[in-house]
């Protein structure tokens, strides 16, 4: 196991290391400095603005500089938004997005395990077909058309609930229900057809004719079994949400961190962008190795420290 | 069965002669025949999918999509961009079909050169991946030992990067364009194709009949080509039809905050976000058309794409 966990965090740390390098050699062939805009400053000043960036120094230089200063969390200020450093704009725009991703996983997790145990229990009946149905849809629809069409319906024409902003608990429902169909779809679909698998096997028969009430043989006996690999998948949805709440963000109007992330897109404004970027991987990136060791640990039955992937 | 001798017993001999009983003779060619027709692989599969109803429909949904990608514009009298302002968000009408825009253009022109788009967008992304994928996944599979240890570690650590971050970052500094999104999507988007074709080639390798192969003294790339590659097919094919509607959903995404196609082409995500404002205003269809064709076009190639994957496993056969 130990062996195992230094491996996954050598992985992780060659990772990160590629995405930092990357964000570096990106920015560094961006053509123009960043300083170079419509309004031409006088060469002084712009030289003067290069050596405070450090950027007159040679490229291994700046390199090392960049690595330092991510190492040290500080991802520098920000070109567009002046006064402001990319700290700044992680610290108010972080809380609200974990807050919005936290509430679409445990609403996910929660109805997508439902909806999934009543497909299989009513295996290729009505109910099956109507939940398989909506999930193929919800893994379908995009996020962002889903997030206009509730906002059209739900906040324009029957104005149940509030269009935008990040107030209170009413405003959070249209987004997180934007959000969370999609991962939803996909564990109904994984629940449903592990579950389905789960229930032919003898330790179930076993429940069955000890004389188990049909609820405690689902509940423990089953579903136990059957969520592990919703635990495997946790990684690809985590990143579907969080780049999810990019676009929810937006449409939404909620003072997230996506919504500085499309903003700055938008005005090109580049140490913001590898910023964030940088901070989105590493988040990424820990929580896969989290869940992976989280998954070494629920499930006995795997050889962790086997070679290769499948 | 009874023998001659106990039917014999019941009756007298003179009741049943011998000469009743005839040796019937057997026709060798008859018993020799195949009552059912031999199927090959690919028979059998089509067989299944073609039962498979919800698939068939999204088959059949794609098929209408692509004449009309190709042939929409043609049939529409109106320009993809001519902007006609006195026709600003005219409903859907016999001269507009699917009404306009915020622009005064017509969205039924727009909606097929969206999916000319999204269509193109998707197939090449597979295509690439593919490529990439089997040719990497091969080698790492057949040759295995060290070389398939580094490749797959290479693999392991490309597959941690976040796709759409990665996306991002490139598309920024290379520029929004078609050719620089379907550049950005295949740079890491090969990695899980060239993880299936590498756990499938390790399983098939080990087989007698590649043993056998091996054994007249064929070459790899004969041994790659004609034993290996034909029977990792199915799962490469249901592979892909899952990578093209991920492909269209990013090129959406992306041109929807402003990173993809810009904005005077007609793409469905570009749409998109154009009628963003329109349908707080209530000027539904400017949504409707490409949010509808997006969602279908995904919806169909995600239910094909399940039953291709029924079809072509072969454990499923009847």
């Amino acid at each position: 196991m130990l062996r195992y966990i230094l491996k996954r965090l050598l992985i992780m740390v060659i990772t990160l290391w590629i995405i930092i390098t990357l964000t570096f050699i990106l920015m560094v062939s961006i053509p123009g400095s960043p300083f170079n805009s419509e309004r031409s400053s006088n060469e002084t000043i712009q030289a003067n603005l290069e050596s405070h960036y450090n950027l007159d120094e040679p490229y291994h230089i700046q390199y090392l500089l960049y690595l330092k200063s991510i190492v040290t969390f500080d991802f520098g200020p920000s070109i567009k938004k002046p006064d402001q450093s990319v700290n700044e704009l992680l610290g108010r725009g972080f809380p609200i997005s974990f807050e919005l991703g936290i509430v679409t996983i445990i609403v996910a997790v929660i109805s997508g395990i439902i909806l999934g145990i009543i497909a299989a229990l009513r295996h290729n009946g009505f109910i099956d077909y109507m939940a398989m149905g909506i999930a193929v849809l919800g893994i379908s629809i995009p996020n962002f058309i889903l997030a206009t069409l509730l906002i059209q319906q739900l906040a324009v024409n029957f104005d149940i609930f509030p269009v935008a902003t990040w107030k209170s608990p009413a405003h959070m429902v249209l987004p997180t229900l934007a959000l969370a169909t999609g991962p939803m779809a996909i564990i109904a679909r994984l629940t449903r057809s592990t579950m389905l698998e789960v229930l032919t096997q003898d330790y179930i028969k076993m429940a069955r004719a000890k004389g188990l009430s049909p609820w405690k043989i689902i509940i423990k006996h089953a579903l136990r079994n059957a969520l592990m690999p919703v635990v495997t998948i946790m990684g690809t949805l985590l990143a579907g949400i969080l780049t999810g709440t990019f676009v929810i963000e937006q449409i939404f109007a909620i003072p997230g961190m996506g919504k500085y992330f499309v903003e700055s897109i938008n005005q090109r404004d580049y140490p913001v962008i590898m910023g964030t970027t940088v901070f989105y991987s590493a988040f990424l990136i820990i929580m896969l190795f989290l869940v992976d060791i989280a998954y070494g640990i629920l499930d006995p039955r795997i050889k962790v420290n086997k070679q290769g992937g499948e | 069965m009874k023998s001659r001798q106990e039917i014999h017993a019941g009756y007298s001999p003179s009741e049943v002669p011998d000469e009743w009983f005839k040796l019937k003779e057997k026709d060798k060619d008859a018993a020799e025949a195949v009552a059912r027709p031999s199927l090959s692989y690919w028979k059998d599969a089509w067989k299944r999918l073609v039962k498979n109803k919800l698939a068939m429909s999204g088959m059949v949904f794609l098929i209408l999509l692509t004449i009309m990608a190709i042939i929409g514009p043609i049939l529409s009298p109106y320009q993809v961009n001519t902007q006609v302002l006195q026709d600003q968000y005219q409903p859907p009408s016999a001269a507009h079909w699917f009404g306009t825009d915020s622009a005064g253009r017509d969205v039924f022109t727009r909606t097929w050169y969206g999916a000319r788009i999204s269509l193109f967008v998707g197939l090449m992304a597979a295509i690439i991946d593919v490529s990439v994928g089997i040719i990497y996944g091969g080698i790492s599979g057949y040759k295995g030992g060290r070389t398939d240890n580094i490749m797959m570690r290479i693999v392991e650590i490309l597959y941690g990067l976040p796709y759409l971050l990665v996306v991002i970052l490139l598309l920024v500094v290379l520029g929004p364009s078609l050719t620089t999104i379907i550049i950005a999507l295949t740079v890491t988007g090969w990695v899980g194709m060239a993880r299936i074709v590498r756990g499938q080639v390790l399983q098939i390798k080990n087989y007698e009949f590649v043993l056998a192969s091996k054994s007249f003294g064929t070459k790899s790339s004969r041994i790659i080509r004609k034993n290996l590659l034909p029977n990792t097919m199915g799962p490469i094919i249901v592979q892909m039809t899952l990578t093209v509607p991920s492909a269209i959903f990013a090129e959406a995404f992306l041109s929807f905050i402003g990173l993809g196609i810009q904005a005077p082409v007609a793409s469905w995500g570009v749409m998109a976000n154009d009628s963003l404002g329109a349908i707080l205003s209530g000027h539904w269809w400017t949504l409707f058309f490409p949010a509808f064709f997006i969602s279908f076009t995904m919806f169909a190639f995600n239910v094909l794409g399940d039953g291709l994957q029924d079809a072509l496993d072969p454990k499923l056969r009847k």
